[in-house]
């Protein structure tokens, strides 16, 4: 599998950069330092994309302007109201406040799968590190709102005895309920991780069999897949929020959607 | 018209001629191939194979009742889709738990 694909020069810059930096960090740690690179792939990748959306949003943001909006303007906006209608779809009235790791997640995940078509860069999704990382981060982050949100003695509660369900079926509704929430987890990462490296590796064997007109249409199958992929998790990270921020009679209307959505 | 067409057709031709690297790697001698091994390769395509056929089925009901509610009821369909498109990943992300262990059992080989 390592032998595959060739080395990408950004990731040997990078490494010339910062490796020894990286190398005497790892030992200062008392951490083993790896062969080759010190700074893996996706690290870089990762990385590459936090700064190019930082670059890009300082120069864009230059250019607002509330009386005449410039097309790259009226295209974010769009993107953010239809964040902001999902989230106010799935979460409620309370939904918007949540824009912010909705929309990273979104921006971060799209950008790193659509990395894998472009030649010279590689996806940071199709390693499972990054996508755990992802789902990690979303898992953790919804158990903090809902604390928040509902107190921990009752957010703890409906664990137990979700509304609608007797009392007496606590014994049997508490371990299904702790391993659905573990296994949103696994299929989280899971998807992401296995969508977006299947797909890399349908072009690469593609490539290596044919590398002429055959790949293109893996490739646009890929353009689709990444936009897809992005949105779906973005779309689970909602539902999984508004189920955990839900308070007692909004639970109803949601109980029956989040109940399936592993 | 044709010229193009011929043009097109030597720089495929090209492409197919030029590029080898699976079939020169064939010729690397064959690594010792345990029972295990063969047999696990087979096991992999044979569950992407199942995993797909019946996903695709599970996907295909799905999708023909949303299209049907949508032609019964245009006016629902923003909220059809929505539901579609989540049941869909949810079938789909089992048959990728499938083609993540026929990948592991074609490339990390734990045996």
């Amino acid at each position: 599998m390592e032998k595959l694909e060739h080395e990408l020069w950004i990731v040997q810059a990078v490494n010339a950069a910062f490796g020894p930096m990286a190398a005497a960090l790892l030992r200062a740690l008392g951490r083993p330092v790896p062969h080759g690179h010190v700074i893996p792939d996706y690290l870089v990748m990762a990385a590459l994309i936090v700064v190019a959306w930082a670059v890009l949003c300082l120069i864009a943001r230059r250019s607002f302007s509330v009386e005449n909006p410039g097309k790259l303007q009226i295209m974010l906006e769009d993107g953010v109201a239809a964040l902001q209608s999902m989230l106010a779809d799935y979460v409620g009235h309370k939904g918007p406040r949540y824009l912010a790791i909705v929309g990273t997640m979104f921006v971060f995940i799209l950008s790193g799968n659509l990395m894998g078509l472009i030649p010279g860069l590689k996806s940071p999704t199709s390693n499972i590190n990054v996508t755990l990382g992802c789902a990690l981060t979303v898992a953790v982050y919804y158990h903090i709102q809902g604390v928040k949100e509902q107190g921990l003695g009752h957010y703890l509660k409906h664990f137990a005895a979700p509304p609608g369900a007797p009392i007496f079926l606590a014994p049997i509704m508490l371990p299904i309920e702790l391993i659905s929430h573990l296994s949103r987890v696994l299929s989280l990462s899971l998807r992401l991780f296995g969508n977006i490296f299947g797909e890399d590796l349908v072009i690469l064997i593609l490539f290596s069999i044919v590398p002429f007109i055959v790949p293109v249409p893996m490739m646009f199958l890929g353009l689709i897949t990444a936009a897809l992929q992005a949105f779906i998790f973005v779309l689970l990270t909602t539902i999984y929020l508004g189920g955990a921020v839900a308070t007692e009679h909004e639970q109803h209307e949601h109980s029956e959607m989040v109940a399936g959505a592993v | 018209m044709s010229r193009k067409f011929f043009v097109f057709g030597m720089m495929a031709l090209l492409g197919v001629a030029f590029a080898s690297p699976l079939h020169a790697q064939e010729a690397a001698p064959a690594a010792a191939t345990t029972v295990v091994a063969q047999w696990s390769i087979i096991t992999a395509g044979f569950a992407l194979a199942f995993a797909a056929a019946f996903g695709a089925l599970g996907q295909a009901k799905g999708l023909s009742a949303a299209v049907e509610g949508i032609a019964r009821n245009p006016s629902a369909a923003g909220e059809i889709r929505g539901n579609l498109i989540l049941g869909l990943v949810l079938i789909e992300s089992l048959v990728i738990y499938v083609l993540l262990i026929a990948l592991i059992l074609f490339f990390v080989k734990p045996f």
